[in-house]
């Protein structure tokens, strides 16, 4: 009886590790195919056509408003799938260090670019800078603090501040910048939550475990349980630029900048103004 | 380098490790004694062990978190566990308590039942039998369990910074600073930590194994003596 239930359990195990190998198998084979399709894209219609595949690594404050351009993009090209992934920039930028088969990188600072254009993985003459942004101070929509500006980070007023990581996060780094111009990161960085990226802070923020936070003002727009105190003050820090580069080791690099070209149109440009953005 | 991470992580360890170890043989008792919801129970207590980190985590932080049922009373007493390393505590100890649960629960009941029935013959009291023969005999399964629950408590990662967040300084222990430090693409610093935290876990697992042998060949010993 013993014998039997333990043959039973190794078979069924057995069963599911195949089905789990097979499946992954089953969706390298059509990567594959993709790959192998020339990088021309197909303006002539053709429903079997195998699909030209872009990685896009795009920054977390992006998210809201690539998935409405990605819509948008498929009517325009349709043989084309568009994959995101969205992390810090500082992340995305040590990811495709290592060897992530990304196409196009969507950064939220010169700073990560500048990064991987001396390391020589931007694909020549494909970097342009795309959009603009600002930094602003958010609260929890019920806060009940009396914080009217960025100096009142230093006082007492403030017991936790929820900012981006000032080593992988753009906008922590943005951050840092206003704090340093009004002379208070030394009292704020005592206090300072460090965010992976800046929809986590955003999520903190609205969750009311934290007192504050600094996000772009893009992000605070998508968000309905937190409160906009105010703009980063006039000249504490220097333009926010969110740069777009093809990368070198992309095999659809035709493709990549037909993207890139699409995203700079002005149809998508009332999108990206819709969401806040400001275009470069 | 700064070493406000270390320090962090062997405090919370230590403390959560400590209240894991009373819980954990408490627990055990309660369920060893148990007959008819013992399996619920069980599936209960070990449930941490079973949920991916982020899960425990995600499920603190709503219990924690300022509109959560324990967050609310903890805030009108003024004393919030979020994004503090008290927050680290608990989740190092909600993480690691199964290991030490399960350990104790199976020496207890692995144990000679013949000595319970004697000294309850004896008329010794539930807890004094708890006290004086459950755990006097169980000892090797406790330090491995203690050993076990230190160490899944040292590396916590996911419902650390779900519920302590990444305060350097207050809540940043070595795991989250070593992730940290991986996301700036800080390598060298990563490498140390790593070093760091590798050789300590390792120590202490050989100073507990080797603490646990003696005791047991100490025992072993003196009770060749008697015959």
């Amino acid at each position: 009886m013993m014998k039997k239930s333990i043959l039973i359990t190794v078979a069924l195990l057995l069963v599911f590790t195949l089905a789990a190998c097979s499946a992954p198998q089953a969706v390298e084979e059509t990567a594959q195919t993709a790959d192998a399709v020339t990088s021309e894209p197909a303006v002539t219609e053709s429903p079997s056509a195998e699909k030209v595949q872009l990685t896009i690594a795009a920054a977390a404050s992006l998210t809201d408003v690539t998935a409405e351009i990605a819509e948008a993009y498929k009517a325009a090209a349709p043989d084309v799938e568009l994959t995101f992934t969205y992390a810090s920039s500082g992340n995305l930028q040590t990811q495709i260090e290592e060897g992530a088969p990304v196409d196009i990188f969507m950064s939220a600072a010169q700073k990560q670019m500048n990064a991987l254009e001396d390391e020589k993985l931007l694909a020549d003459g494909t970097r342009s800078d795309l959009l603009e942004n600002k930094v602003v101070l958010i609260v929890p929509a019920d806060s009940a603090l009396d914080i009217t500006g960025f100096e009142d980070l230093a006082t007492d007023k403030v017991s936790t501040v929820a900012l981006g990581d000032p080593a992988s996060v753009p906008a922590g780094q943005y951050a840092e910048e206003v704090l340093t111009s009004l002379q208070i990161l030394d009292k704020v960085k005592e206090k300072a939550n460090y965010g992976s990226d800046v929809r986590q802070v955003l999520t903190w923020v609205e969750s009311g475990n934290v007192d504050c936070g600094v996000v772009y003002a893009t992000d605070a727009a998508t968000s309905d349980t937190v409160k906009v105190i105010c703009e980063a003050p006039e000249g504490s820090v220097k333009a926010i630029v969110y740069p777009v580069a093809v990368l070198e080791q992309s095999a659809n690099k035709e493709a990549a900048m037909q993207f890139i070209d699409f995203m700079k149109t002005d149809e998508i440009a009332a999108i990206f103004e819709k969401y806040g953005f400001k275009i470069a | 380098m700064d070493f406000s991470p270390l320090w962090l992580s062997l405090r919370v360890a230590l403390l959560a490790t400590l209240i894991t170890f009373c819980l954990g043989l408490l627990a055990a008792r309660l369920v060893a004694g148990m007959r008819r919801a013992k399996g619920l129970v069980d599936g209960l207590f070990t449930l941490p062990l079973v949920l991916p980190p982020t899960v425990v985590g995600f499920f603190l932080l709503v219990i924690f978190g300022k509109n959560g049922f324990i967050g609310q009373m903890l805030a009108q007493i003024g004393a919030p566990v979020v994004f503090t390393w008290q927050g680290a505590v608990i989740a190092s100890m909600v993480v690691s308590f199964p290991l030490m649960y399960r350990t104790a629960r199976g020496a207890f009941e692995q144990m000679d039942q013949n000595l319970l029935a004697a000294g309850r013959t004896l008329g010794m009291s539930e807890w004094r039998l708890f006290y004086k023969v459950m755990l006097p005999n169980s000892i090797p399964s406790i330090m491995a369990g203690t050993v076990l629950a230190f160490a899944r408590a040292l590396g916590e990662f996911g419902a650390t910074i779900m519920l302590a967040g990444n305060i350097p300084g207050k809540t940043q222990t070595v795991s989250v600073a070593i992730y940290t430090a991986v996301q700036a693409g800080n390598w060298d610093l990563a490498y140390e930590w790593m070093g760091i935290i590798v050789s300590i876990s390792f120590v202490t697992i050989v100073l507990m194994n080797a603490w646990g042998r003696y005791g047991t060949r100490y025992r072993r010993e003196t009770e060749k003596e008697w015959h």
